[in-house]
């Protein structure tokens, strides 16, 4: 069988119920996922996913946490032991994010499995460290040189925080692909609820040193280091064993198209979207991610209340941009809205599928309250 | 089979990678021969070593030729790839290959850092004096007054002294040989692989393409006839005075 294969095993921490913090579910989501190899640089508001690893792995064997010199060193040395065999992962903000780019560029073009968090704080720049925003939903799917495609989640709880750290390490491994874990500060610094399940779902990358590791099928094989495969791996455009060719228009443009291709048609594993009160013919629907999510939820309860028939479409998968549910749900809806704490960066992917989708913006620094959200759709709906 | 000769390094190369990419008179091919001959000599597990490296022609030193796992990594950047890769699988005997532009320019803050840990790695920096694989533009260790393509008047900056910033870093093994001096070179080589903790060998080589042309030096054997010249030993230079150093390069072991 040329893939890998899935297994439950018991998770790390105890099951039932824990009250953590977002960043500390996200760490704890990946040591119950298996990481083993932890790279990373101090950064608000990402900082505390290393001190939780830094401390679980002293307390669990075969684990490796390094601080390194800085982003570009932290993501180059996830890279490095991911291909040694590692689940590896590293955690920053949008301005490690940006120093990662060329790395993660990388990663796409060796197929390399691997996790980065970015939590997201308000910027351009260094804008303002401790206060939220998701103004990185562009960085993540289009920060890194040349055409590719990339998994990006953004989880809206604690509880989520920690089950979409493990299906990131899951979908990493099942596409070799990093995949993007895509928070906000509300969501990393928010301490709430959740519920561990005994058993962890697993997938393992498939080995087989006979199969070429980057060609033949879709999602190749990928042996690790040391394991005899004579591994030849480059950033280079290369065949489907490696050798450099970097003048062939035919090979470039199959790799390119693999890569994207082995993202693009399996969209049904990637894409995670959920529905709130959509059962029904809707006044309002909502579109949000992330922490705005909460509010937008809220907001829906707030209309509800004043009898107002709003749903929510809550999207915890943004890349690839789920066309297909967006449409399917919002096309019959007469009025769209989509609450974000940036300009507007997954309004312009609704609008594809849905033109007349519109947004409320907010870039103070300030999360997004329930109350605004239910206040702009009554403006609306007054208009 | 002995030991160390061209015929029994040859098992080392990976196949269809011959001819490399160097151009005529490169001292990188020396240098290659000197790394399997080291391999060869110690007899090491070479399906157990990984080699690392950047962008630039040191680069392609490793990647493709040689027949093990290789990763040819972003500029700058293979020893942090390579503190990944060790850290995780410690059995590996992990070795960077970079020229001086990947290394010691936009690498330098890698390169420092890993001395600093004393990561159990090699690095071998083949340090030519220039970007040869773009054009021939001024490297860190380019020195002072050469001409490059983006010092036509001369360079006026002053060179890093890699090893003595390596050493003062924290690596627990420094040497600089050249690839006139192979048979030291092979030595010093061999006893960065067996030590224990991060040994650095600058590996002096030679660009007439890019540099000699450049710094009337156009011939290959010019260049290395340059670097028999201009090279005295660590033991040498104590008993030379500082006007009669001007211009020299001392190679040896500066930390063992």
């Amino acid at each position: 069988m040329r893939q890998g294969s899935w297994t439950k095993v018991p998770s790390a921490l105890k099951p039932g119920r824990h009250f953590l913090q977002g960043d500390e579910a996200c760490a704890e989501g990946a040591i119950a996922a298996g990481c083993n190899y932890y790279a990373g640089y101090p950064i608000t508001p990402a900082s505390e996913i290393m001190h939780h690893i830094c401390q679980r792995f002293a307390q669990l064997p075969g684990r490796v946490f390094i601080q390194m010199e800085d982003e570009i060193a932290s993501i180059a040395s996830v890279i490095g032991a991911s291909w040694a065999g590692a689940r590896a992962m590293t955690a920053t903000s949008g301005p490690g994010l940006s120093l990662m780019l060329e790395n993660i560029g990388y990663a796409i073009m060796t197929e390399v499995p691997c996790v980065i968090v970015d939590v997201q704080r308000a910027g351009p720049s260094t804008g303002q460290a401790t206060r939220p925003g998701q103004g990185d939903v562009m960085q993540a799917r289009f920060g890194a040189h040349g055409d590719y495609e990339i998994i990006v989640i953004s989880p809206w709880s604690v509880q989520e925080a920690y089950e979409e750290a493990i299906r990131a390490f899951n979908l990493a491994d099942r596409f070799r692909v990093p995949v993007i874990l895509l928070m906000d500060e509300g969501v990393g610094h928010m301490r709430e609820n959740m519920t561990v399940s005994p058993k962890t779902p697993i997938y393992r990358r498939w080995k087989d040193p006979s199969q070429p590791p980057f060609g033949g099928v879709e999602v190749p094989s990928m042996p690790a280091f040391g394991e005899g495969a004579r591994l030849l791996v480059t950033g280079s455009t290369h065949d489907a064993w490696g050798y450099r060719r970097t003048t062939d228009s035919q090979v470039q443009e199959q790799l390119v198209e693999r890569l994207v291709g082995k993202i693009l048609n399996h969209r049904d594993e990637i894409e995670r979207t959920f529905t709130h009160f959509c059962e029904d013919p809707l006044d309002v629907l909502l579109v949000a991610y992330g922490f705005t999510a909460r509010s937008a939820l809220g907001a829906v309860r707030l209309a509800r209340g004043a009898g107002v028939k709003a749903g929510l479409l809550r999207l915890t998968t943004l890349w690839p941009f789920p066309d297909d549910v967006v449409k399917g749900v919002g096309a019959r809806e007469p009025l769209i809205l989509v609450p974000e704490m940036n300009r507007g960066q997954v309004l312009r992917q609704v609008q594809r599928v849905v033109p007349h989708a519109i947004g409320y913006h907010k870039t103070n620094g300030e999360l997004i309250t329930a109350r605004e959200i239910w206040a702009a759709v009554q403006e609306e709906l007054a208009s | 089979m002995k030991r160390g000769t061209t015929a029994s390094i040859v098992k080392y190369i990976r196949p269809r990678t011959f001819p490399t990419p160097f151009c005529a008179g490169c001292g990188h091919g020396i240098l290659l021969g000197a790394i399997l001959r080291a391999v060869d000599e110690l007899e090491l597990d070479f399906s157990q070593m990984l080699f690392v490296s950047g962008i630039g022609c040191g680069g392609w030193i490793p990647s493709p030729h040689f027949n093990t796992d290789t990763l040819h990594v972003t500029h700058g950047r293979p020893v942090a790839f390579a503190t990944g890769a060790k850290l995780f699988r410690p059995e590996l005997n992990v070795v960077v290959i970079g020229g001086d532009g990947d290394i010691a320019s936009i690498g330098g803050n890698h390169l420092i850092h890993a001395a600093r840990r004393n990561v159990d790695m090699t690095v071998i920096c083949a340090n030519n004096l220039i970007y040869g694989m773009t054009g021939g533009q001024v490297t860190p260790t380019t020195p002072l007054g050469a001409r490059t393509l983006t010092t036509p008047a001369g360079n006026p900056e002053p060179p890093f002294d890699l090893s003595r910033l390596v050493a003062a870093a924290g690596a627990t093994y420094v040497a600089r040989y050249s690839v006139w001096h192979v048979r030291p070179l092979i030595r010093s080589i061999k006893k960065a692989l067996q030590h224990e903790g991060f040994a650095f060998i600058e590996a002096l080589s030679t660009c007439p393409t890019q540099y000699g042309r450049r710094n009337e030096n156009p011939t290959p054997i010019g260049m290395l006839r340059a670097l028999k010249r201009d090279c005295v030993t660590v033991k040498r230079a104590q008993d030379m005075s500082e006007e009669e150093l001007v211009g020299k390069t001392i190679i040896g072991e500066f930390v063992s």
